[in-house]
């Protein structure tokens, strides 16, 4: 059943192979018996599950299932879910049993679909790896001496492993895209504002958006479907109609214009990786596209901005987590002051503690034109640079991550090793343009992952170019060894 | 531990701490300081931009915040969401007495 794709095993319940209540139980069970190796789950929430799977059952006898309906999948611990646990990653919200919510859990909770848990992250989203976690590091199914990513690394696991159909996640630099490509599975970051932000534990506002993840683009594509729309309560989301995103996924690519940035090929890149992703060009090539080599002259400033616009959001977004309301409060507080200082001392960790201080010097007084306003002048030049590859050319590709999956601790005590990682993904997000990325081979026996950036709001042509490559590919298809029985 | 290229001293690290309300131990103060440092050599890349003339950007899509009708649309959930609050007394959250 686990290796059935998430589009499979809808079909299978509309043709009542199985019950939602079997398909949930058997993953459940897998979840029980090896999720021990990845720590992919910081919470599983069994008995709601088969609850859930259980009203998706009697809806669909009644005659009023969706095609989604009973389909198990994974939330992101980023995403407020009324009455279960919402930790962010963080032992600030170890404690925090959200009240509400979130209008992607609302959505997929209208859907049907079976929630199994939720999934380990780096803390508030902030890293490449997920060694910032509160709940321990994942583990990479292909290799597990080694990182799957991050920051939603715990939904690209348990996709990888067998443990879940799909999963949500959230990419605010990379952290859908470089996670999915280090794991060896399908993943989109949308266009900024295609999803609700409403309850999804904010880490930077202007960059942030939660997209799916998958093992396959068709997949991909019913779960943005299920998660996209206007929603009244964020305003930065965008109100314009969501297509079916499964409509276009059989397109003929001929004609298909691909930039190539000549600078995603540049030092820095993993040789093995470079080559896997040529290869990947070159089926592009021979199912009808053409490649035209670009430029995006400001890449190579787009990790700098991203290092200051992030931080500084984030020193603001998290100033609301003070020990008063809700989450971690320290032992005994002296007065007032101690209690905010020790909570959030003790509540955050290194890197979030690291990330605030940075936005707190780039937003205090006498920096903020030196910093804020520079960055967010270069943020407009690296867009100018998107639009004006638009112009010549339908989507843009390349890899997604420098490297395959790298060694827990490898990155050593400098934070801008790790932040380096992202530095084919941050770009889009500074531009809020749709980005996703899809299997194309393996190095050392740890996969690789092909990027194709979209224009805005170009989702489906992004889904087709993918689905196409899908249909003429393996990659996507293979499972660690381990569990791939 | 002074480098030549030391971007943040130690004691802008403690008015940062106290600005953003997070106590530093000693050995933390020391790493933190350092690693400040790392970030802060990454970020001044961006000064050698020319970016006169460049409208800051704010919104990817350029939008502008979005206004609702004035009217009452969330209900009062007090009870619920105090329940999850370290500690409350009649209905209001407590803290640390703030005047003597």
């Amino acid at each position: 059943m686990h290796n059935l794709t998430l589009a499979q095993t809808a079909q299978a319940l509309a043709d009542k192979q199985f019950s939602s209540r079997e398909v949930t139980q058997h993953y459940l069970d897998r979840i029980v018996r090896f999720d021990k190796n990845y720590n992919s789950f910081i919470t599983v929430t069994a008995d709601l599950a088969l609850a859930e799977a259980d009203a998706a059952d009697a809806r669909r006898a009644s005659g009023k299932a969706d095609f989604l309906t009973g389909v198990p999948f994974a939330h992101k611990d980023i995403f407020c879910t009324k009455g279960v646990r919402t930790s962010c990653g963080s032992r600030m919200l170890d404690n925090f049993i959200s009240p509400y919510d979130a209008t992607v859990v609302e959505k997929y909770r209208a859907a049907g679909m079976v929630m199994l848990g939720k999934t380990n992250m780096d803390e508030f989203a902030m890293g490449s790896s997920n060694e910032t976690s509160f709940y321990g590091a994942v583990k990479n199914p292909w290799d597990t001496t080694c990182v799957p990513g991050g920051s939603s690394g715990g939904s690209a696991s348990c996709v990888a492993a067998r443990l879940a159909p799909g999963a949500t996640a959230t990419d605010t630099g990379g952290s859908i895209r470089q996670p999915a490509a280090l794991c060896g599975i399908t993943g989109l970051k949308p266009t900024y504002g295609r999803v609700s932000r409403w309850g999804m534990i904010a880490f930077a506002s202007s960059l942030d958006q939660a997209g799916p993840m998958a093992r396959t683009a068709e997949d991909v594509a019913l779960m943005l479907g299920a998660m996209a729309g206007f929603d009244p309560k964020d305003s930065t989301c965008l109100d314009r109609s969501v297509p079916d995103y499964t409509a276009d996924l059989n397109n003929d690519l001929r004609g298909l214009k691909i930039g190539v940035p000549r600078e995603y090929f540049g030092e820095g890149l993993n040789a093995n990786t470079a080559e896997q992703v040529q290869n990947a060009l070159r089926e592009y090539e021979k199912l009808g596209a053409t490649l035209v080599e670009i430029s995006l002259p400001h890449s190579s400033l787009a990790v700098p901005a991203y290092y200051v616009i992030a931080p500084a959001e984030c020193s603001a977004n998290l100033s609301r987590f003070d020990g008063v309301r809700y989450g971690y409060r320290c032992d005994k507080p002296q007065d007032l002051n101690d209690l905010y200082c020790r909570s959030r001392a003790e509540g955050f960790g290194e890197e979030v503690k690291r990330r605030i201080l940075v936005g707190a010097y780039a937003l205090s007084a006498g920096f903020y034109d030196a910093y804020y306003r520079k960055a967010q002048q270069v943020r407009r030049l690296i867009q100018q640079d998107f639009i004006e590859a638009f112009k010549q050319v339908d989507v843009i590709m390349g890899p997604t991550s420098p490297s395959p999956a790298f060694a827990f601790g490898s990155k050593g005590s400098d934070p801008v090793a790790m932040y380096l990682e992202d530095i084919y993904t941050i770009a889009t997000n500074l531009a809020g343009l749709p980005g996703m990325s899809l299997p194309c081979g393996f190095v050392d026996n740890k996969p690789v992952g092909l990027q194709i950036i979209g224009n805005y709001f170009d989702e489906a042509r992004m889904l087709n170019v993918a689905h196409r490559y899908q249909r003429v590919s393996d990659w996507h298809t293979q499972a660690p060894t381990e569990i791939s029985l | 531990m002074a480098t030549e290229h030391q971007r943040i001293e130690r004691q802008q690290v403690e008015q940062l701490a106290r600005l953003a309300r997070i106590a530093l131990d000693e050995s933390t103060l020391v790493r933190t300081t350092n690693s400040l440092g790392d970030v802060l050599a990454l970020i001044d890349q961006l000064q050698a931009v020319d970016t006169t003339g460049i409208e800051p950007m704010a919104h990817p899509l350029d939008a502008v915040q979005r206004l609702r009708a004035d009217v009452v649309s969330e209900p009062d959930q007090r009870e619920v969401l105090q329940a999850i609050a370290p500690a409350v007394q009649d209905g209001l959250f407590l803290v640390p007495k703030v005047i003597e």
